[in-house]
């Protein structure tokens, strides 16, 4: 394997110890592994959102559009409609893609559209100083809801399940190999794929300890049955104090939604005629 | 007769809008110009619809409020139009929906049991329209095979039985007042809807994404019924918010898109509209106006956005607004906004109304300009890529993925050349200063078009000065008056120059508005022009030629 140096001259600016840095090494990785044998890295198209995660866009030297809060998805919907060949990957955060793009997220998953989707799920908000996440437990302390969080988490893996993605799992920050093999069958799913990462806040929230007693890798699992993988992902609700599955929760085969529109382009000299031929139908 | 209107009306679901279709291609192909104005309210059945046809024997782009035929296929209709009645003016009724009433003395009314005629041949209720065409074709004298032809052409369904039943109205039916046709050659009869949607496919179209919102509801259904001819990608996402950002998607991926929305939806998208400012990604958006604020009157016109057009999406980008005035211009600058956008790598806004997008008229496509190619700033691969290389032009060179030589990063943040956010003070005022300059060779290559339409430009002194779908009612108005008419068409950047040039010796602005605080108004106002009048009219209705020229000689008096 030819190893890239997939970073960039950007400095880093995230956290020592920050759970970010296992998704950035990760995804390198596996790019780097797939560029021999799957795809070039030039079909790779990056989208991120905003916030601690969205930075991965600066820290790797592929092709990418740095977006705006919660709204990866429709821009990477736009990208891989008009250029299916593209591999297209979105990064974004809890508060990000399960709060202010939820809407998108919901939409992406029952199109299936074919982009991967992962998630640095640190269930707080912490580039804009720590508040509550749309997966934040009740009773989260952050500085909006100083006396605790009166509202309980999403499940976003159930409701992913319930919007029709084909590709579901999750993966944690120091699980590295794991999240490397999660990463890999995502990106090569074809259809709509999610990743839910639990990374670590190690500033706002670090939850290393907690989730360290509690992670377990999910065994003799069948992937293809709905109705299992319903059941293992409501095992942990991202409240209780439950053990927490990890791997492959979900996939299914499935047209995937780009591949409806298929590309017939017409000349110039073409589509002028057929205006003129339109506008004659319209005397 | 030189020029007639005929007021078609009944309940919402009632056929009114395939009727007024019918009447128009009938007229058009007698060689009449066309304009009709469709009214109609926010449900789906019930309620008051009427389409007023409107035919003369030179181009128009308005209607009258005063009316030659009524075709009344409820008592409704009569009841409230009945007042527009010119003095002999004829009135034909379906006598089996409308019983006994009252009309002046000069108007001639022509029963005609409609209701049992349809009953007879088994045929739908809402097939009463068909027959109300046969009667008003036999009324006013239009030979049964014209209208025979028309209906063929226009029901590829159930043909035989809209023609019979069109053939009984026709029978049924006595010749009031015969016209004397001109002896044109008809013309394409099209929306503005179809003149946009046409005007970008000519620009290069490649996907159009929108959420349905009247009134650019119709542009939507116009796009995705052509989509497989024009091999157009035709996407209706989750919301406005959704639209813009996939919008912006495709740009990235290099081709051309056009989003379309009203104001409501366009406030949704107003976060997507600074990305695309910042990121240097190319949209077209189609903003049809209605009366706000909020719902307001939502299949009702209105010229209201102008200024949200204007200052729309966070923090100082520049954008490319433009607002044609009839189908024409709709087609042409449709096309160029795509083009202009591309170039320039701003968003561009096509403003409209729902009385440009929805009225139905005559195109002429020989009054189009030549749209030679503008040529895209495409990277010629001899210096590594930057995205946002910093060109005097401030236009940087475009690449598209994938490329092999080329690593392409856009970026909502600040960034530099290459793409990496900064937030450094130096680069952040280069690269500000990068994209606004684009703004001055824009200002530049617009020169080359036609900013401003100003009409009879001998020394009258005083002018109606109007802008979007008023200009066929103030061309006309104008012109019987015997006043200067301008209107600017290119609204940002603002032809400043052009238009003080257009007002040269005129000593009486008379500004005519859809709003009720006159924007145009405003907007001269920063370049140092004063509108001495202001004529707004702001109830959702456009106006009627009559109208206007009243109001306007109250103004010059």
């Amino acid at each position: 394997m030819s190893q890239t140096n997939l970073g960039t001259y950007s400095p880093n600016t995230w956290c020592p110890g920050c759970g970010n840095f296992s998704i950035l090494n990760g995804i390198k990785t596996v790019l780097n592994e797939l560029k021999d044998t799957a795809f070039p890295l030039e079909n790779v198209v990056i989208v991120t959102g905003i916030g601690c995660h969205a930075k991965i866009a600066d820290y790797l030297n592929v092709n990418s559009f740095y977006a705006i809060h919660g709204r990866t998805l429709p821009v990477a919907e736009g990208i891989k409609i008009a250029k299916p060949g593209l591999k297209v990957i979105c990064f974004a955060g809890d508060g990000d893609a399960y709060g202010e793009g939820l809407e998108h997220l919901v939409f992406a998953a029952k199109r299936n559209i074919d982009v991967t989707v992962i998630i640095h799920n640190n269930r707080s908000y912490s580039l804009t100083a720590f508040q509550y996440s749309p997966t934040s437990f009740i009773g989260f302390k952050g500085r909006s809801t100083p006396k605790g969080s009166i509202e309980a988490p999403l499940n976003p893996l159930e409701l992913m399940l319930a919007s029709r993605a084909t590709f579901l799992a999750r993966g944690t920050s120091h699980g590295l190999p794991l999240l490397m093999h999660l990463f890999k069958e995502a990106i090569m799913h074809k259809g709509f794929a999610l990743v839910d990462v639990l990374q670590v806040c190690v500033t706002y929230n670090n939850l290393y300890e907690y989730y360290a007693k509690r992670v377990y890798e999910l065994q003799n699992h069948d992937a293809s049955d709905f109705t299992a993988a319903l059941t293992r992902i409501r095992e942990w609700d991202y409240n209780s104090d439950d053990s927490i599955a990890l791997g492959l929760f979900y996939r299914k085969e499935a047209a995937a939604y780009e591949e409806n529109f298929a590309p017939s382009p017409i000349t110039a000299q073409e589509r002028d005629f057929r205006i003129k031929q339109l506008l004659r139908q319209s005397i | 007769m030189e020029e007639f209107s005929v007021l078609i009306g009944g309940k919402a679901g009632s056929g009114i809008d395939k009727a007024m279709l019918i009447l128009g291609h009938l007229l058009n192909q007698c060689g009449y110009r066309i304009y009709i104005y469709h009214d109609y309210p926010s449900l789906i059945r019930g309620g008051h619809t009427f389409s007023i046809i409107r035919a003369a024997k030179t181009r128009i782009g308005a209607h009258r409020d005063k009316i030659d035929v009524l075709l009344a296929l409820n008592r409704e209709t009569i009841d409230l139009h009945h007042t527009r009645l010119n003095d002999d003016a004829s009135v034909i009724y379906d006598s089996n929906a409308v019983k006994e009433f009252v009309l002046s003395g000069q108007t001639h009314a022509l029963a005609l049991p409609i209701g049992k005629i349809v009953k007879e041949e088994n045929a739908h209720e809402v097939m009463r329209n068909i027959c109300m065409i046969g009667a008003f074709a036999k009324a006013i004298g239009i030979p049964m095979e014209a209208l025979a032809k028309v209906i063929t052409e226009n029901f590829p369904k159930e043909t035989e039985l809209n023609l019979k039943i069109a053939e009984r109205g026709f029978a049924a039916a006595e010749t009031v007042k015969k016209i004397a046709p001109p002896a044109a050659e008809p013309l394409p009869l099209i929306s503005g809807s179809q003149a946009i949607g046409l005007g970008l496919i000519k620009g290069g179209l490649q996907d159009y994404v929108a959420y349905p919102m009247t009134p650019t509801t119709p542009l939507l259904h116009f796009l995705a019924e052509q989509a497989n001819e024009f091999s157009l990608k035709v996407i209706h996402p989750e919301s406005e918010i959704g639209v813009m950002l996939m919008a912006v998607g495709f740009a990235y991926s290099g081709e051309k898109t056009a989003v379309g929305t009203s104001g409501g939806g366009f406030c949704l998208m107003t976060e997507g509209l600074s990305l695309s400012g910042m990121s240097e990604m190319p949209v077209v958006i189609v903003l049809g106006q209605r009366p706000g604020p909020s719902t307001g009157l939502p299949t009702y016109s209105g010229q209201t956005d102008l200024h949200f057009a204007l200052s729309a999406g966070q923090g100082e980008f520049i954008r490319f607004i433009v607002a044609p005035g009839d189908l024409e211009e709709a087609y042409y600058w449709s096309a160029q906004a795509l083009n202009l956008a591309w170039k320039y790598q701003i968003p561009a806004i096509v403003l409209t109304d729902k009385n440009l997008n929805e009225g139905i008229g005559n195109f002429d496509i020989s009054l189009v300009k030549e749209m030679p190619e503008i040529p895209l700033p495409v990277w010629d691969g001899k210096v590594p890529y930057k995205r946002y290389a910093d060109r005097e032009s401030g236009v940087s060179p475009l690449a598209f993925v994938p490329r092999k030589d080329a690593v392409i990063k856009v970026n909502s943040y600040e960034h530099d050349e290459f793409g990496i956010t900064t937030e450094e003070s130096a680069v952040t005022k280069k690269m500000q200063d990068k994209r606004l300059r684009k703004e001055k060779y824009l200002r530049e290559e617009l020169k080359g078009f036609r900013q401003i339409n100003s009409y009879d430009d001998d020394d009258r002194s005083t002018a109606l000065l109007c802008w979007g779908s008023n200009k066929g009612v103030c061309g006309e108005v104008a012109q019987k008056l015997g006043l200067k008419m301008i209107q600017p068409v290119v609204l940002c950047p603002f032809p400043e120059d052009a238009l003080r040039e257009a007002l040269r010796g005129v000593k009486k602005i008379i500004v005519v508005e859809n709003n009720a605080t006159g924007q145009l108004g405003r907007l001269i106002r920063n370049y140092g022009f004063r509108a001495d009048e202001m004529i707004l009219k702001y109830d959702g209705r456009p106006f009627a030629l009559d109208e206007l020229e009243t109001s306007v000689k109250e103004a010059i008096r």
